[in-house]
């Protein structure tokens, strides 16, 4: 168990180095450095405020260097300084990223929930014309846009009904509903995902057994198809992150509220480069570190993978 | 040859390319392409590539330059989606945004597709070493998400519908390059490819015989998804500004015009979208009809 902990924090480590490196890497493809591109895109500048500027930040010196340091910066927990407002870049993330964290855990909560009712309701529904309507629900949610959806629930509930301000007032609904256009998006691959395990579940012969013994479908469903089909779907929650991080800055723009969104945006239409490198940063480690938290909740749920990994073949990330 | 032959022919030869290979069982070779309900899906959006394409056939209203009298028209039969600020016709928006779309996705899709089956097939053929730089590499990629990917090469390169097919394009490679690799090392095992190996055939022949015509149904079917999603996250970019620039009338750039005017015309921004949520179910419904149609 020490053994696989300890590869599975190793390889987590080595994947946000990796994604820290080919972001460096990236801004060095650049037509210039990152602040001569930032000071020269609105006006002319002189040479030696960008000298000045530069040699502040330290791009004027050998690559090496720059790396060397910035990691041994990075190490001691400082990922640089935002050009836009020289502010520390944790601080400018720290700042936003309170709201939009309410509204990313709001939303996965009720993306479970969602998608939870929704693949209840395609295996027990009564007949097999509305179980198929309600299986086909899932890859129609995936399709819908969120920043449509936000849109066409603003038209409806504030200006049709009135019942919504078109900014965020603090009122229940201002918040429930950005939280339901997120979680319509997000619950869509975790749905598909369970009720295809769902479905597996069901062909086996252990099912037949329980309907034998008189089992109710409800309880057939909740307390064994369920149980065995979560594990694929924990999988599917690493990957979530992602898909929860792009949805929150395009909800955060239609329903006009503060957060990481707005950060986000401004970091790349100013061409705020060490900016962009937090936030990178800031989401591969969000995104390992889940991962990670998804594997070793794993054999909680399937003691199988544990016996797998100890003969030596180490379980596969979210395959 | 072809006595080592009926094994890999029902392990699935349906696209390999050689007639030879297949002139042993004929009679279980399938043909994909006769699927009723794959044509049905497929129909509608052949209309909307259709659009994309020759949008002239499909609307003869101009996209750009609009009639000031007939600004906020709800739909009527005239205007089949109504007419914006401009007084332009939204229909004939839509259809020759189409073309911006689905040339910036399709890019994404092209690269994800190219650099994917080339890490997969290094992966799954290289041995272990290769196996575990290009799979970790993967790994990189998936945890950045795509969306700040596409922006970061936005950030980098100015905002325009090239930069954002190739930064959706990256994010897209994670994903093709895992099919690829899980598809390949699935027929590598089977025997018949062993025999191609037995019989004289050499790494690219084989790959290029046997391996990939043989991973091409999951990978294909992933081409019609991918394509679906990535219309939807250059979709997003555009309605957040890092698209086309205004006059050209690209999907998400429409809905963000709309968005300013929900108060009035509602039409703006719905019909565009249902047109966006109509595609991308569709991609992903020829997907999955793909899937089963490849399934040995």
């Amino acid at each position: 168990m020490a053994r696989y902990l300890l590869h599975r924090f190793g390889q987590a480590l080595l994947v946000v180095w990796l994604a820290y490196t080919l972001i460096f890497l990236a801004v060095q493809l650049l037509p210039s450095d990152p602040v001569t591109i930032f000071l020269t895109s609105d006006s002319a500048v002189d040479q030696a405020a960008i000298d000045t500027m530069k040699a502040q930040y330290g791009y004027d010196q050998p690559l090496l260097l720059q790396y060397l340091s910035q990691l041994g910066a990075l190490l001691q927990g400082d990922v640089g300084y935002s050009l836009t407002s020289g502010e520390a870049v944790t601080e400018r993330i720290g700042g936003a990223i309170g709201s939009t964290l309410a509204l990313a855990a709001s939303a996965l909560a009720a993306a479970v929930v969602i998608a939870l009712a929704v693949v209840a309701a395609a295996t027990l529904a009564p007949s097999p014309v509305l179980r198929r309507a309600l299986a086909n629900l899932p890859p129609l949610f995936s399709a819908v846009p969120v920043f449509w959806l936000g849109l066409v629930l603003l038209e409806l509930l504030s200006i049709r009904l009135g019942v919504l301000s078109l900014f965020p007032d603090g009122s229940f609904l201002s918040l429930a509903v950005p939280v339901l256009v997120l979680a319509v998006h997000v619950s869509a691959p975790m749905a598909q995902v369970l009720l295809k395990s769902v479905e597996q579940v069901y062909r086996q012969p252990f099912i037949d057994v329980l309907r034998a013994k008189g089992a109710s479908p409800v309880w057939i469903f909740c307390r064994h198809a369920l149980q065995n089909a979560a594990g694929p779907a924990l999988s599917i929650l690493g990957i979530t992150v992602g898909t929860l991080f792009a949805g929150s800055v395009i909800t955060e723009t239609v329903f006009a509220r503060a957060g990481l969104g707005s950060v986000v945006l401004q970091a790349v239409t100013t061409q705020d480069v060490p900016l962009v490198q937090g936030l990178v940063l800031l989401t591969a480690t969000v995104f390992v570190a889940v991962n990670l938290l998804v594997d070793l909740l794993h054999p909680l749920l399937d003691p199988r993978i544990l016996k797998d990994a100890r003969q030596g073949s180490a379980p596969a990330l979210a395959s | 040859m072809t006595s080592l032959l009926p094994p890999a022919s029902a392990a699935g030869g349906a696209l390999a390319s050689g007639p030879t290979d297949l002139s042993a069982a004929p009679a279980r070779r399938r043909r994909p392409g006769f699927r009723p309900a794959l044509v049905l899906t497929l129909l509608p959006v052949l209309l909307i590539a259709a659009w994309a394409l020759f949008p002239g056939l499909f609307t003869g209203q101009d996209p750009i330059s609009g009639i000031p009298q007939e600004k906020f028209q709800a739909p009527t039969a005239g205007h089949w989606f109504g007419t914006d600020h401009l007084g332009r016709d939204v229909f004939a928006r839509v259809v020759h945004g189409t073309s911006q779309t689905f040339l910036t996705a399709g890019l994404a899709v092209l690269i994800g597709l190219a650099a994917g089956t080339l890490i997969g097939v290094l992966a799954a053929t290289g041995g272990r070493a290769a196996d575990a730089v290009s799979m970790r590499l993967v790994d990189v990629l998936l945890a950045v998400p795509g969306f700040l990917i596409a922006l970061i090469i936005v950030t980098a390169s100015a905002p325009g519908p090239v930069s954002l097919g190739l930064g959706v394009g990256i994010a897209a490679i994670a994903s093709f390059a895992r099919v690829v690799r899980a598809e390949v090392l699935r027929v590598r095992n089977l025997e018949f490819v062993e025999a191609a190996f037995l019989t004289g055939g050499t790494y690219w022949t084989v790959l290029r015989r046997h391996l990939l015509p043989n991973a091409a149904g999951p990978v294909l079917s992933l081409v019609a998804v991918d394509l679906g999603a990535a219309i939807l996250v250059v979709s997003s970019l555009g309605f957040l500004g890092f698209g086309a620039p205004p006059p050209e009338p690209e999907w998400g750039l429409l809905i963000a015009e709309g968005r300013q005017y929900l108060g009035t015309a509602w039409w703006m921004t719905t019909l565009p979208g249902l047109v966006i949520v109509a595609t991308v179910v569709l991609l992903a419904a020829v997907g999955r009809q793909l899937l089963t149609s490849f399934r040995f």
